[in-house]
């Protein structure tokens, strides 16, 4: 052990490359974020909470993390679909679909945000439509519902892909052989060893919808009280000069995000214990 | 062998038509369409009109500030991810799972929040504000503030790619150069170098769409101000506020285009890299 420890040593560069992540991080990353959160302060606490508390805000948040939640929970059952299809399907341009999954990646969230408006408005393709049967999606909730699912959409996928991948076929064949129907193997025997990682795609699709502006903005409509996320509120605030105002929102929205992620983890560690996996 | 393995995993006929409807419905009303309708936009009318719009003195001085913010950011990044994989996978040192945490923490802050943070620093109300009035120096709403945003948003994509990477190789080979008598930097560049090429063009390929791409984040400190700190995002947006709906989508043509590309080249090094997609 401490002859490793030692041979690890050898290595040159360690002063040197660990110096300048340092430095490089500190500079960037935390000295900035530091300011977000010492500034946060600058109201105290009943300003913070008078902030908070604001009809407008409350308002903002519940429209940010209803949305998210409803878009990760639809991600779950359409990224459990086209990971499946993607590892076990049979299509003879399936290599390029898979490629396509990281779409919503690699583009631009401006050009995601004015597509999906383009597509979903009352006279675009699926919203003309969609408006046929009454559904309105574009500058309503559920504009941006479609626009957090579109941005999540591949975080499922990614993290279900491989599990589902490295699963035992032979594990199937045992449940069949002993007389389980095919939706007895696939609820009793896959879907609990999927749950991790379906689990842990929610989470990041989740994150990701709660912080989102780009892709959300253009289809949101963006009316106060109604269909104004919490990001956008920010920006309002700063628009206004109300540094201190935009600060609070920010704290509360980042505190709130990774509150909720502390008990995703929880209760995925929690199932984890229960269950033995 | 392994193909073998995966043909036996198949689905029977009426399953695979089921969910490959189910699948492809999926992948095409939410990926494939909203593709093809900034592509119908843009030229809707016609290619001449398309030019036009991107031919524009504004959108081409976007174009040059997303270029030069991208050629600035994209090499500070890969330099420190490489530095950063360096000093936390060859070596083990106290409060290293911590600053493993730490260079992942970008990701975990909101766009409009990674602008905000340096508005708080350098705005006129920021910890440095009266400093730089007082020296007539602008970092928000101004170029440098661009690339701060783009810098912080990017951060993390090399170094993230090559540290699980790097720790998986160990250092059993640098350790047999440097006993042949290789001097550090030969070391780096003829072993460390040959071995993390894939895993850090793939990083540089991810920092380099994101930092092309980037909207809210930049939107937040950069002031749009037209000509000057508008990167290509915000230029499409400003547009489309405008209801120049043709032009907004001939500048998004652009950056689709880009992430087509993106996502090509990310293939390429997947397939290279014979790495199962990621």
């Amino acid at each position: 052990m401490k002859k490793t420890a030692k041979e690890k040593r050898v290595l040159p560069g360690f002063g040197l490359s660990l110096g300048y992540t340092i430095l490089y991080l500190s500079l960037l990353v935390l000295v900035p974020l530091s300011a977000l959160v010492l500034r946060s302060g600058e109201l105290g606490g009943a300003g913070f909470v008078e902030v908070v508390t604001h009809p407008r805000v409350l308002a903002s948040f519940k429209v940010t993390f209803r949305s998210a939640a409803v878009a990760a929970v639809a991600n779950v059952f359409f990224g459990v679909t086209v990971a499946w299809f993607l590892v076990r399907g049979r299509f003879p341009l399936k290599r390029l679909v898979d490629a396509l999954v990281d779409l919503p990646f690699a583009l631009p969230t401006a050009v995601s945000g004015i597509a999906l408006t383009a597509l979903f408005a009352h006279n675009g393709a699926l919203g003309a439509a969609l408006a046929r049967v009454g559904v309105k999606v574009a500058f309503t909730e559920l504009g941006i519902v479609v626009a957090m699912v579109f941005i999540g959409l591949p975080f499922v996928i990614r993290s279900v892909q491989p599990a589902l991948a490295d699963l035992s076929r032979e594990l199937e064949e045992a449940a069949a052989s002993l007389g389980a129907s095919r939706w007895q193997t696939l609820w009793r025997v896959v879907m609990p060893m999927l749950a991790p990682s379906v689990l842990s795609g929610f989470t990041l699709a989740f994150s990701r919808a709660l912080g989102e502006y780009g892709s959300v903005v253009f289809i949101a409509g963006n009316m106060p009280m109604r269909t104004e996320i919490a990001s956008l509120l920010i920006i309002t605030k700063l628009e206004q000069f109300d540094y201190a105002g935009a600060t609070v929102i920010a704290v509360s929205l980042l505190s709130l995000s990774l509150l909720s992620l502390l008990a995703i983890n929880g209760f995925q560690a929690w199932t984890a214990k229960r269950f033995g996996q | 062998m392994k193909k073998q393995d995966k043909a036996k995993k198949g689905l029977g006929f009426w399953e695979n038509a089921v969910l490959g409807t189910l699948a492809l419905a999926v992948v095409g009303g939410l990926i494939v369409l909203p593709l093809g309708v900034v592509l119908k936009e843009a030229f809707a009318g016609g290619v001449r009109l398309w030019l036009a719009s991107v031919r524009d003195p504004d959108a081409l001085s976007a174009i040059r500030l997303t270029l030069m913010v991208t050629a600035v950011a994209v090499p500070l990044n890969t330099v420190f991810g490489v530095a950063a994989a360096w000093a936390l996978t060859k070596f083990k040192f106290r409060g290293r799972s911590l600053l493993m945490s730490l260079v992942d923490l970008p990701f975990a802050v909101s766009p409009v929040i990674a602008g905000l943070i340096f508005i708080l620093v350098f705005g006129r109300h920021g910890w440095l504000g009266t400093w730089l009035s007082e020296h007539d120096l602008r970092v928000v709403f101004a170029v440098p503030g661009v690339l701060l945003a783009t810098l912080f948003v990017t951060f993390p994509f090399v170094a993230r790619e090559l540290i699980p990477l790097m720790s998986e190789q160990g250092s059993e080979e640098e350790q047999a150069a440097l006993s042949l008598g290789a001097s550090g930097w030969q070391m780096f560049w003829r072993v460390t170098m040959p071995n993390i090429k894939w895993g850090l063009l793939y990083g540089v390929i991810l920092c380099n769409a994101r930092a092309m791409g980037e909207f809210g984040a930049v939107s937040v400190v950069s002031g749009h101000v037209r000509g000057e700190t508008n990167t290509l995002p915000l230029h499409v947006e400003v547009l489309y506020n405008e209801y120049q709906f043709t032009a907004a989508f001939a500048c998004a043509s652009i950056l689709a285009g880009l992430a087509i590309v993106t996502l090509v080249l990310k293939t390429v090094v997947e397939l290279k890299s014979g790495r199962e997609s990621a």
